[in-house]
């Protein structure tokens, strides 16, 4: 590459910069002063750019276009004012996996909202009135309204500095990121603060998407994708650090443009092309600002959270009514072929659950007894199922060697993540293990020559007897049963009781001499483990695996189950799993809309159910007078 | 050799000196009370014992071994137990699992992931509890107790590995006056019984004066009296210190 090319594609990176700016920025002022990690950030990115088409194209001309373009941020930002007034400020007391799994129902619902209001293809807006052309620099033609986009970032940048710097409500944003209590007890409204506060944020993401209309398609992936880019930006750049986010957005963006800039390389014994690697740079990036920083580069320490979750009843082994229970349903699940005859659907049903209690028993693991709440489970369901579904039909492994690769391929995935995700707590680590899991997912997007890309890996089918289904259901069964006997076996042992000591206290934990940050990425690692068995079982129960499956919603679906479950019993993920995978393959699948549905489910949970089914049923049982 | 020795330790926060050039030593068990007003440099000076803090200079020797800049947990692996200003419990256990499981990280057990916990050095636990006087309250869970029982439960953690030193940050804030007697009793006794050292920090002068071997003050980073009851009652730099502050030793000397 030459100097000029290089010039050339760090001013390309430059333009990328302002919109990661500008939806990193909403969101680091709104996390820092209602501590809330608005997943749903990424779908208001994503209306701005929706909304600004459909000005631009309705309205037309530069009017339509300009004046749609800051119409546009004022409208998402009324948008994030209701999301605040209507749901949010019911939450704000509620535990943090609360609140990021109430915001991740709104993804879900904004999503379905532009599918019906705008339809599935993508949009792309017209070019921007008065700055059509290029502009020739370095030997190069930049589009000029690149150029505007990289002067708009810093123009944004010192504008929020001066309202921050300068105005009493800027003043009160800061004290507020500093100690909400403190401005509470001082008799400061918060409720018009935190409101306010939503809305600006909200309304920068809105500028942000509706800036991209000249650039880019609006597409119904717009919102996680940014949502994924964002969580990188401002882990890297510090949680509510308004600099650091354009600093991380800057590093970011040059880091992907100079990878596409350098393009594909002879090594001579090999040849890559970088271009493939934008993600890979941009987790490396992350990676290294981690290790030396792990409040990100401009960020400091977070305060320890005030934690306002339920008391957890000590564990106790089961009782012989849960025993003979157990027993029952095993029994009862083992006798399922010869009821099904009739109804093979039921046996299908039947390996979607159990996959599905496998998942959700390993998220609980970590989530529950270790309290890491990892919003990015799917990559180890991911890696269980590419790693044996790619070895069958690449290297032609057989079945049973292939089932055994899965969880190990997951097992080196969640060392690797786990190693980065336990130096980290409650939200970053929440987003870290959010964007490990978004990688894992573009990586095999992106990969096609070898991940067969959007199109999946087909034609992964167990050999007889496994090919029956009866066959694969009880396999399934059995596998089934004793990775949850396992995990449970685990948690009664000292490793697990040292897993609920450093999340009781990690102070208390390591002062008498635990090392939680080992004992909580061997917790990783297992879950990671186990969770790869569910892929590999996947794969060849479906014969094909897309990246649809390891998508983000699974890592949300895998909370879901969880959470409806109850986080702090331990049969609580195994009820989840089994009513969850039975709405999801019954009711869900009557409606083209279950992304909006799943969103209201989340939602009446979250809001009416704390405790989960299994939790809920619990204290019922002890206030009636029993010992669960 | 003495059980803990300071030499000319200091740390500090931005522009200030928290700890500054601050020696001493804890003999084998002594019983040494650390005193001084707020901001005097107390828990600074406990935090960098302990290990949650790194000294900027000096050294933490101890048995001879310097200590300064280690981890919590390897401190505690040589010997050194804790307890904090705000008792508390790992919430989600029973009393005595919370004992086992001081005593499992001491036998290094906590990365086994078969045998059932429960099962493991339950004897011991019981044992300690007993020597608290909690062992009725072995099997409730721990988060129902009340403040002092804490306490209590922190200390047989704190003993779980026969620790040759015991830090105490304020042991009896946020307690009675019956109860915060009591507790220095207890561990006066235990002290005694095993040989411990303890190094503990205390606002109430009536505790200090009349459980203490030994006293040093602190104030505004400086060490500036080492003595026993009686010196560090005449002495003129610690009056002139606790002078005004509203806390004079009246009640203590008479």
């Amino acid at each position: 590459m030459t100097l000029n090319a290089f010039l050339f594609q760090v001013l390309n990176g430059l333009s990328s910069a302002s919109g990661l700016f500008l939806i990193a920025a909403g969101l680091s002022l709104i996390f820092g002063v209602t501590r809330i990690v608005n997943l749903a950030h990424g779908s208001l990115y994503m209306l701005g750019t929706y909304i600004a088409y459909s000005f631009a194209t309705k309205l037309g001309g530069a009017f339509g276009f300009w004046g749609g373009i800051l119409a546009t941020a004022l409208i998402v930002g009324v948008i994030g004012a209701l999301i605040e007034v209507v749901l949010l400020r019911r939450i704000y007391r509620a535990p943090e996996l609360f609140q990021l799994l109430a915001t991740f129902a709104l993804v879900l619902v904004i999503n379905d909202a532009a599918l019906w209001l705008w339809g599935p293809s993508d949009l792309l807006g017209p070019r921007a009135p008065g700055f059509r052309g290029a502009i020739e620099v370095l030997g190069r033609r930049l589009p000029s309204y690149d150029l505007l986009l990289i002067v708009i970032g810093p123009l944004v940048l010192l504008l929020l500095h001066v309202i921050l710097a300068r105005t009493r409500f800027g003043r009160l944003v800061r004290a507020a990121t500093q100690d909400r209590e403190m401005v509470g007890a001082l008799g400061v409204n918060q409720a018009i603060l935190f409101t306010s506060v939503f809305a600006l944020g909200a309304a920068l993401a809105g500028l942000g998407g509706a800036l991209q209309i000249a650039r880019e398609p609006a597409n119904l992936a717009m919102d996680l994708t940014a949502l994924g880019d964002a969580f990188v930006v401002v882990v890297v750049g510090g949680m509510g650090s308004i600099p650091g986010a354009y600093l991380a957005a800057v590093i970011i963006a040059e880091v992907k443009a100079l990878c596409v800039g350098i393009g594909v390389v002879d090594f001579g014994f090999v040849t890559i092309n970088f271009s493939k690697f934008t993600l890979v740079a941009e987790f490396l990036v992350m990676a290294i600002v981690l290790i030396a920083r792990p409040y990100g580069l401009l960020g400091k320490a977070q305060a320890a959270v005030r934690s306002i979750a339920e008391p957890e009843e000590p564990i106790r082994p089961a009782t012989p009514l849960l025993k003979a229970l157990g027993v029952a349903i095993f029994a009862l699940l083992l006798c399922l072929p010869l009821l099904a005859q009739g109804s093979p659907y039921l046996l299908v049903l039947g390996i979607d659950v159990l996959i599905a209690v496998i998942f959700a028993a390993s998220l609980h693991f970590i989530m529950g007894p270790g309290g890491m709440h990892s919003f990015g489970h799917a990559a180890y369901f991911g890696l269980g199922a590419y790693g044996a579904a790619l070895l069958a039909k690449w290297l032609g492994v057989p079945f049973g060697i292939a089932l055994v690769a899965a969880p190990l391929l997951a097992l080196a995935g969640a060392l690797l993540f786990g190693w980065f995700a336990v130096r980290l707590s409650g939200v970053y680590l929440a987003m870290l293990t959010l964007a490990f899991a978004q990688i894992v997912w573009a990586a095999v997007f992106q990969w096609e020559g070898f991940t067969g890309g959007s199109n999946g890996v087909i034609g992964v089918w167990p050999p007889p007897p496994f090919d029956r289904s009866w066959v694969f259901f009880l396999l399934t069964l059995i596998i089934a049963a004793a990775a949850v006997l396992l995990l449970r076996r685990f948690l009664f042992a000292p490793f697990g009781y040292a897993m609920r000591a450093g999340r009781d206290s990690t102070l208390r934990a390591e002062a008498i001499g635990i090392d939680v940050k080992r004992v909580h990425w061997l917790g990783f690692a297992i879950a990671g483990c186990v969770c790869g068995v569910a892929g590999g079982l996947f794969a060849f129960a479906k014969g094909s695996i897309s990246p649809e499956t390891i998508h983000i919603n699974r890592s949300i679906d895998g909370l879901v189950m969880v959470l409806l479950g109850g986080v702090q019993t331990l049969t609580g993920p195994i009820v989840g799993a089994s009513v969850f995978a039975m709405l999801q393959d019954t009711v869900m699948r009557q409606t083209e809309y279950w992304r909006a549905l799943m969103g209201a489910i989340i939602l009446v949970l979250v809001l009416a159910f704390p405790q989960g089914i299994a939790g809920a049923i619990g204290s019922l049982w002890r206030k009636l007078g029993g010992r669960a | 050799m003495s059980v803990l020795a300071l030499r000319a330790l200091s740390k500090s926060f931005g522009g200030v000196h928290a700890v500054r050039d601050v020696s001493f030593e804890i003999g084998k068990g002594e019983f040494l009370a650390m005193i001084g007003p707020n901001g005097a440099g107390k828990s600074t000076c406990f935090n960098m014992i302990n290990g949650q803090l790194a000294p900027d200079s000096g050294e933490i020797l101890c048995e001879g071994r310097n200590i300064a800049g280690l981890a919590p947990r390897e401190i505690w692996r040589l010997g050194v137990g804790r307890t904090f200003q705000v008792a508390a419990t790992f919430g989600s256990m029973t009393v005595i699992e919370n004992v086992q499981m001081a005593l499992i990280s001491h036998a290094r057990e906590t990365l086994r992931l078969w045998r059932p916990a429960a099962a493991l050095h339950r004897e011991r636990a019981l044992e300690l509890l007993a020597q608290v006087g909690m062992q009725d309250a072995a099997d409730r869970p721990s988060r129902e107790l009340a403040y002092g029982d804490v306490k209590r439960v922190e200390l047989a953690i704190a003993l779980a590995n026969d620790p040759k030193l015991l830090l105490m940050d304020e042991p009896t804030a946020g307690m009675g006056a019956s109860e915060r007697h009591g507790l220095i009793e207890l561990v006066k006794r235990l002290v005694v019984e095993r040989g411990i050292s303890v190094l503990f920090t205390e606002h109430s002068m009536d505790v200090v004066f009349a459980f203490a071997d030994r006293i040093i003050v602190l104030a505004r980073g400086r060490l500036i009296a080492d003595g026993d009851a009686a010196t560090i009652r005449d002495d003129a730099q610690v009056r002139e210190v606790y002078f005004g502050t509203g806390k004079t030793f009246a009640g203590a000397a008479r």
